[in-house]
């Protein structure tokens, strides 16, 4: 690739130098985007957004925001009565957390279905489950700030989780809490964190970006583009598509910060934190449910942790536990129909996480939580083997070229792709 | 330690059924007509107005509104004058005169609501042991927000067959668990209106829920205004960016 001829002097006395207007020229402009990716491709770019959104709200509301145990409450609600658009800014960061799972969550089964994970993008995929990791401990940190009922029941819960490792469990506790309960050092380190991690976040995003642009995206059909008219320049045919399919999502985002502010907050978040007040149902965040209803799907405290942070690891290693060469779904009629169940298994494990678990709740909860590691461990393993995929089109253009083409003909099919 | 750490979990994993238990036996308060309510709902200012006196007049006798401060009741369509003289009824305690002595003064439009009691221990002491908890947020603090606030206000009745309320306490079919440390302290007739409006125990509940709601979230018609802008101004964008992109992908479907 040739380095792009700048008409702007500037532009080129820099560029000679520091070279980052042809590496965005590279990577932004002329970046070659499977002609065929769906708007399901667009959640990358929509989550890119979201964190920007997430960072700048956030910063201007550390500028109200006092972390103390006794000024924490009111400063949260002196920035919703007294700061100007206060309100309108704590909004958008409350559901923005909730919309940046939402735009995650899709993303990640985006990839399931489509099978971007495999060789490869298995770094990519690693890196993109750091990153879940990070906004998770992100998300939970913030959500103990506005030091509500739930921000410090759902804090006690949490940090005594790590009390079930044998032998140093107590200590890592009571050093995460920096005392001996949840109290002020906590909320003050929990603040420097929840101002940190987003950092950290973005540079691993930065990492998640480069990654994707070694081999470029995946697409639908799942393999590789074989000539230029397999592809797109990424300005302005992705450029345009990205903004439209974020325009849709600021649309639903919208409607949440400004008709239905706390529909995804729980009401005891509204009481000030009190240590000797118990609230009748301690539920995490919605975005944290399945992992809750994993946890105390198992009998075993210990065994509990253990499961929620595998129900993660088995993401860290999905891409050798998938024998499978082929990527996308819409090739693999076995896997498709499980990939389906997997998700109304996620959803399922998310209801149950929501409820008390007793009952029949809780059978639902440890059924679902066994299937969720059974589809990742046994089916998947042994699916790659045992199932027999459709055929691959020999080029991304030929089914484009036919428009859809789940069923190539036989003669220009070529069988098993080599991924 | 150890006790500690069997309650918290009991906390997380056994008490989650007591509270459903308990929340699955109190009925699900109907839901009410509010002006505010809606995409297009603003404050009925004339409620709003009525709500602050039964609060005033009520409420306030037990319930703390710390949150909220005098000058903020000018949304409500009082004058700056009128705030003014709303705020003066009250004494607080000044600043540390040059002796050192703390007086009372009036309070000022920049004060925040006086609180009935000087602290949670003086509140319950008053109140046989229960804690009458503070209005600001209560309207944002509790499932069914505003339709509960009225429910709870109209919902008290004589206990069903069996059930025996010790003393001091009352039988709401709202709250949850159903016996209150809060009496029936709103009546038909507890407040005389101003403009005239029968003080009915609907009424002034209705009212007095409609002002909580505002003094929660005092910013909601700022908040729905901006909202309808933004929708349509997102809708429009959309629009335009789906043109554009159906323009620039016009040559790359051959």
């Amino acid at each position: 690739m040739a380095a792009p001829q700048f008409k702007n002097p500037v532009v080129r006395w820099i560029d000679y130098r520091l070279p980052v207007f042809t590496a965005l020229h590279h990577e932004y402009n002329e970046y070659p985007m499977p002609k065929n990716c769906n708007y399901l491709w667009s959640f990358g770019a929509i989550a890119m957004v979201t964190l920007i959104i997430m960072i700048v709200s956030g910063i201007t509301l550390a500028m109200s925001y006092t972390p103390s145990t006794t000024m924490a409450f009111q400063s949260v609600e002196r920035i919703m009565r007294d700061v100007n658009s206060g309100w309108l800014i704590r909004y958008i960061h409350m559901n923005g957390a909730s919309m940046f799972f939402i735009a995650v969550f899709i993303h990640i089964f985006r990839g399931l279905y489509f099978g971007s994970y495999k060789a490869p993008r298995e770094i990519l995929w690693m890196l993109g489950v750091v990153i879940l990791l990070l906004m998770m401990a992100t998300a939970f940190m913030g959500y103990v700030l506005p030091w509500g009922q739930m921000s410090f029941w759902g804090a006690t819960v949490i940090t005594n989780l790590f009390s079930a490792f044998p032998i140093i469990g107590d200590h890592i506790v009571t050093w995460l809490w920096g005392g001996f309960s949840v109290d002020n050092p906590t909320l003050n380190r929990f603040f420097a964190l929840h101002y940190l991690l987003p950092f950290v976040l973005l540079g691993v995003v930065f990492l998640h970006v480069a990654a994707v642009h070694v081999h470029g995206s995946n697409n639908p059909v799942g393999i590789d583009i074989k000539g230029p008219q397999d592809s797109l320049p990424f300005h302005p045919y992705f450029t345009i598509k990205d903004t439209f399919g974020l325009s849709i999502f600021l649309l639903v985002f919208a409607g949440f910060v400004f008709f239905a502010p706390n529909y995804m907050g729980h009401p005891d978040n509204y009481i000030p934190a009190n240590p000797m007040v118990t609230p009748a149902h301690i539920v995490p965040e919605w975005y944290f449910l399945p992992f809750y209803a994993i946890l105390r799907a198992v009998p075993d405290k210990l065994g509990g942790v253990l499961a929620m942070f595998g129900a993660i690891a088995v993401l860290f290693i999905l891409p050798w536990l998938d024998t499978s060469k082929v990527r996308s779904s819409n090739y693999r009629p076995i896997y498709r129909q499980f990939f389906w169940v997997l998700v109304i298994d996620c959803l399922v494990l998310g209801y149950a996480g929501g409820m008390p678990a007793e009952g029949i709740w809780l059978v639902v909860a440890r059924v679902a939580a066994i299937y969720y590691f059974a589809h990742f461990l046994i089916i998947l393993p042994l699916l790659g083997k045992l199932e027999r995929p459709r055929p691959l089109p020999s080029s991304i253009s030929e089914p484009v070229l036919k428009g859809g083409g789940h069923y190539p003909t036989a003669a220009a099919a070529k069988p098993m792709e080599k991924a | 330690m150890r006790a500690f750490k069997t309650l918290i979990l009991a906390a997380a994993l056994g008490l989650g059924l007591t509270g459903s238990a308990l929340a699955a036996e109190s009925a699900v308060p109907p839901e009410q007509e509010w002006h505010h309510s809606g995409i297009f709902g603003t404050f009925d200012k004339a409620a709003l107005q009525r709500g602050f006196q039964v609060y005033k007049e009520v409420c306030s006798t037990c319930h703390a509104m710390s949150l909220v401060s005098y000058r903020n009741l000018q949304a409500l369509g009082f004058s700056e004058d009128e705030v003014k003289a709303i705020a003066a009824q009250y004494q607080v305690p000044a600043a540390p005169n040059d002796a050192g002595e703390i007086v009372e003064r009036p309070a000022i439009p920049a004060d925040h609501f006086k609180s009935p009691f000087p602290n949670e221990q003086a509140a319950r002491a008053a109140n046989g042991g229960a804690y009458p908890p503070d209005l600001s947020l209560m309207a944002k603090a509790r499932e069914h927000g505003e339709d509960y606030l009225y429910a709870l206000l109209t919902g008290f009745e004589e206990p069903p067959e069996g059930v025996t309320v010790p003393d001091g306490m009352y039988y709401n079919k709202y709250f949850p668990g159903h016996l209150i440390g809060m009496p029936p302290i709103l009546q038909d007739d507890s407040v005389t209106y101003a403009d005239n409006t029968p003080a009915t125990l609907a009424q002034s509940a209705h009212d007095v829920s409609t002002f909580l709601v505002w003094a929660a979230e005092p910013h909601l018609e700022t908040r729905k205004q901006t909202g309808v802008k933004v929708i349509l101004f997102l809708l429009v964008f959309a629009g335009m960016m789906y043109a554009v992109k159906r323009k620039v992908w016009a040559d790359a479907h051959p």
